[in-house]
């Protein structure tokens, strides 16, 4: 007898208008399995799955649940059919209460939260959950919504699960965290589809890894059998090397001195806390830490977005490097930058370019085209009323060019961007801006591996013209690769800042959760 | 001491209209949908309840029921209040035009409508248009009381009517499974659709419903107001009081029980509380504005979250948007 499949789909073709977003792509699983989704951005990942959880239609093509064929119309029916998605953008309403999400949408009698909060309760001991379900989800931290989706999609009884690209916003410890839960519900007999780009969680968690590129379904290989090579290659299309460069500046000076920087936020709790460190021009500089350790607070402290106390000392570059600008020196023990304004310390001179976490909070505004992206970095510039369009529109069109971003044109507002277009119109711009200090924060967050390239040339290459790069990350093995030296963060203090070429992963891991001498985190 | 008897029980009078339209403003915002055309829909309910009462009063002949007439107030009233919202809800919700332009159009259609046919039945009646004192008698509430009972009972139906609403409302909102899954679909639709509601049906009904508690704000006007006359543009900004009024109430049923009585004080306080003459006059009506002003304040110093408007107020949902 043939073998009954959880899920199967056959020739599943979607289009959105033009564009061909699933041509063609046929899937199997078996229950107790967990299969990776790979591809990269704009492969057609998020929406074949959206197809399963009834967000989206197919335009032809079929689909079979547990061997029967079936026609998923609604999410509800996808409920029905006990299929459950962990959306990466996560579907739930801040306002509401971890409870009040779980049981959203259910039918079912008068609503009483005891009985509801006990039933939550059983089901998170069960996979070895952490959970209040009295707690509202704006209060909650990233891994905590996550659960909160996890746990509402088995209190519908699901026993097909897809992730979302679970762990783009997970830290390492969160991650094994996750995985085990899903471990735990492999062993309990359900199905499992993750989406991810980082190949070697693909290699730890998954049976069987399918690959799609560009809406085409490339194929599908267990686990087992593959390699992280070949993986990459079904991806891309091509041979791609998986090595990151890291050139070695010769000549380096001190551009940023940092000391003593000590920064409280509005409730009164102390975010950075006597930080002191020297940025040299011509290195990466890492800054490694758990989620939320200070590295936020401390590139706005930088970038002039935050009070604190303390020194940041900018030393301008040699007037014969390249980077140069037109910076006049006043003071020779180095110019300080805390206390002033965004806008002050422009004025002095001193290019800062800042990449911010939030790239269509604070990097980009997301209902304006890349002309006027641009424009924001430069409309200050010109002479009389009138702001100049042709300058932005022209650099637009050579990020295009030189990064290859996708768009229709460009007037398209960045809004409707893919996630790794944004980051490149937004790295490209700052960049464009002959900085002596390029700030990023988690510049690749949610990109595929050849963007993250791209990204990491860049990088290196703004390097090698003697500019100061700090790099926030939060993928251990990136910033391993890539950076020259790399600071580590914990709970806002400075645990220590070690040689990129010679540590190792253990060493940060330690660094990240324990000051040496001083107060342990858990 | 009598006076402040007397203007309280002017207060809750006058906070009637106020409160059907911020009950029904808060029930269509709480599903995502902004509708301005809260006015429109108060001057269509408010016609059509007279105009119910009128052909009821003629078709019943001498012999007619006021409690019949002003039952027959509320369904036509309830009726023109849906059908406004029923254009809107179309326009918004399945057609996805920008919600402020469809409510105001609403607004200007609902005036239009409203003064037309208000006319049109006192040319029709030789005149204007009155309902019969039996009907009239229904909506004076009791009379003759004094003290405490003047305070309790002495309203018309259509007062504890809005009572009841306000508080079955609340509890609908908070503590039934339908109200969670209205409030999700108002605050993030696709988290809605996701869960398996129907985002569409939500929001037609959610908005229906409430344009024809809109509507019942309207006939308040016309039967008990102004006594049972029609009279031109008798609204008068009332609705747009509502819109304001929501969101003094930060969309609680219970804040606009409070809410609607203190704007509704404050728009009768000049004739017991007079001072100065007729050129401070106006300085009784800007009074509810600088209160609304002041409450957005207070809430915005407290950003507290659940006192903010519904996230995806005034966004239109379109499930496969990319």
């Amino acid at each position: 007898m043939e073998q009954t499949y959880a899920i199967q789909l056959e020739e599943i073709t979607k289009t959105f208008g033009e564009v061909v977003a699933n041509d063609k792509v046929s899937l199997s699983l078996a229950r107790g399995e967990i299969l990776a989704l790979l591809g990269e951005n704009g492969s057609g990942k998020t929406t074949l799955m959206n197809m399963l959880s009834g967000i989206y239609f197919p335009d032809s093509g079929r689909i079979f649940v547990n061997g029967q064929e079936v026609t998923i119309r609604a999410p509800k029916d996808a409920f029905d059919l006990h299929i459950g998605m962990i959306h990466q953008h996560f579907k739930l309403v801040d306002i509401l209460t971890a409870a009040e999400n779980i049981i959203l949408g259910l039918d079912g009698g008068r609503l009483n939260r005891r009985t509801v909060a006990e039933e939550i309760r059983t089901i998170s001991e069960k996979y070895g959950f952490d959970i209040d379900p009295n707690q509202k989800i704006y209060e909650m931290s990233v891994s905590q919504k996550q659960t909160v989706e996890i746990v509402k999609v088995l209190y519908r009884g699901a026993d097909i699960l897809i992730l979302d690209e679970p762990t783009a916003v997970l830290t390492p410890q969160e991650t094994d965290k996750l995985f085990a839960v899903l471990r735990n519900m492999k062993a309990d007999g359900k199905a499992i589809i993750i989406i991810t780009h980082k190949l070697h969680e693909v290699m730890a968690i998954s049976d069987q890894v399918a690959v799609l590129r560009k809406g085409k379904y490339i194929g599908t290989v267990s686990t087992a059998e593959t390699s992280p090579q070949q993986l990459t290659e079904m991806m891309v299309g091509r041979a791609v090397t998986l090595d990151i460069d890291r050139p070695l500046v010769e000549h380096q000076t001190p551009r940023l001195a940092v000391q003593d920087l000590t920064c409280v936020n509005g409730e009164g709790v102390t975010t950075l806390d006597h930080v002191s460190f020297t940025a040299m021009g011509g290195e990466i500089l890492g800054i490694a830490g758990v989620a939320g350790s200070g590295q936020k607070e401390l590139l706005e402290a930088i970038a002039g977005l935050q009070k604190g106390t303390g020194h940041i000392l900018y030393h301008p570059p040699h007037p014969d490097q390249p980077v140069a600008g037109q910076h006049v020196p006043v003071n020779p023990q180095g110019e300080e930058l805390l206390g002033k304004s965004p806008r002050q310390i422009r004025d002095i001179g001193v290019s800062l370019a800042f990449v911010p976490e939030d790239r269509l909070g604070m990097g980009l505004v997301a209902g304006m085209d890349l002309v006027d992206n641009m424009l924001l970095k430069s409309y200050q510039e010109g002479r009389g009323p009138m702001v100049d369009r042709k300058t932005p529109r022209k650099l637009a069109e050579q990020l295009i060019e030189a990064l290859e971003i996708v768009t229709p044109g460009v007037s398209t507002p960045v809004r409707r961007l893919s996630g790794g277009n944004v980051q490149k119109v937004l790295v490209g711009r700052e960049i464009a801006s002959n900085p002596t200090v390029l700030m990023t924060a988690y510049p690749v967050r949610g990109l595929d591996i050849n963007s993250s390239y791209t990204i990491y040339h860049l990088l290196n290459e703004q390097k090698k013209l003697g500019v100061a790069v700090i790099l926030v990350g939060e993928d251990l093995d990136v910033l391993l690769e890539l950076c020259d030296r790399i600071l580590v963060l914990c709970g806002g203090a400075v645990s220590g800042i070690v040689d990129g070429r010679t540590t190792t992963k253990e060493e940060v891991g330690l660094l990240m959760t324990h000051v040496p001498g001083g107060k342990e985190e858990a | 001491m009598s006076n402040w008897l007397n203007f309280i029980a002017a207060a809750v009078a006058a906070s009637a209209p106020l409160l059907f339209g911020t009950l029904g403003e808060i029930l269509t915002e709480k599903s995502g949908n902004l509708n301005l055309g809260v006015e429109g829909m108060m001057f269509m309910g408010g016609v059509a309840g007279i105009a119910g009462s009128y052909c009821y009063e003629l078709a019943a002949g001498s012999g007619y029921n006021g409690w019949i007439s002003a039952l027959v107030a509320v369904i036509c009233a309830f009726g023109a209040g849906m059908f406004g919202a029923l254009l809107y809800s179309v326009l918004t919700v399945s057609l996805r035009v920008n919600q402020n332009v469809a409510g105001l159009a609403l607004t200007i259609f609902g005036t239009g409508f409203g003064n037309f046919f208000g006319e049109v039945l006192g040319n029709a009646a030789g005149g204007f248009v009155s309902v019969g004192e039996r009907t009239k008698a229904v909506f004076n509430g009791v009379t003759g009381l004094d003290g405490p009972g003047k305070l309790l009972f002495s309203y018309n139906f259509m007062v504890y009517l809005g009572l009841v609403l306000a508080v079955v409302l609340a509890w609908f909102l908070n503590s039934s499974r339908k109200g969670l899954n209205l409030r999700s679909v108002g605050e993030s639709p696709a988290t809605a659709d996701a869960a398996g509601i129907n985002v569409t049906r939500y929001k037609y009904l959610a908005t229906c419903l409430g344009g024809g508690i809109c509507g019942l704000g309207g006939m308040y006007i016309v039967m008990a107001t102004q006594g049972g006359t029609w009279v031109h543009n008798c609204i008068n900004g009332k609705g747009w009081i509502a819109v304001a009024l929501v969101i003094f109430a930060t969309w609680s049923p219970l804040r606009a029980l409070v809410g609607s009585l203190v704007f509704g004080g404050l728009s009768v306080m000049r004739f017991y509380f007079p001072f100065g003459g007729n050129i401070y006059a106006p300085i009784y009506d800007i009074a509810p504005y600088i209160a609304t002003v002041l409450v957005l304040i207070a809430v915005s110093i407290r950003q507290r979250r659940e006192s903010q408007p519904p996230n995806s107020l005034g966004l239109a949902y379109f499930r496969e948007e990319r």
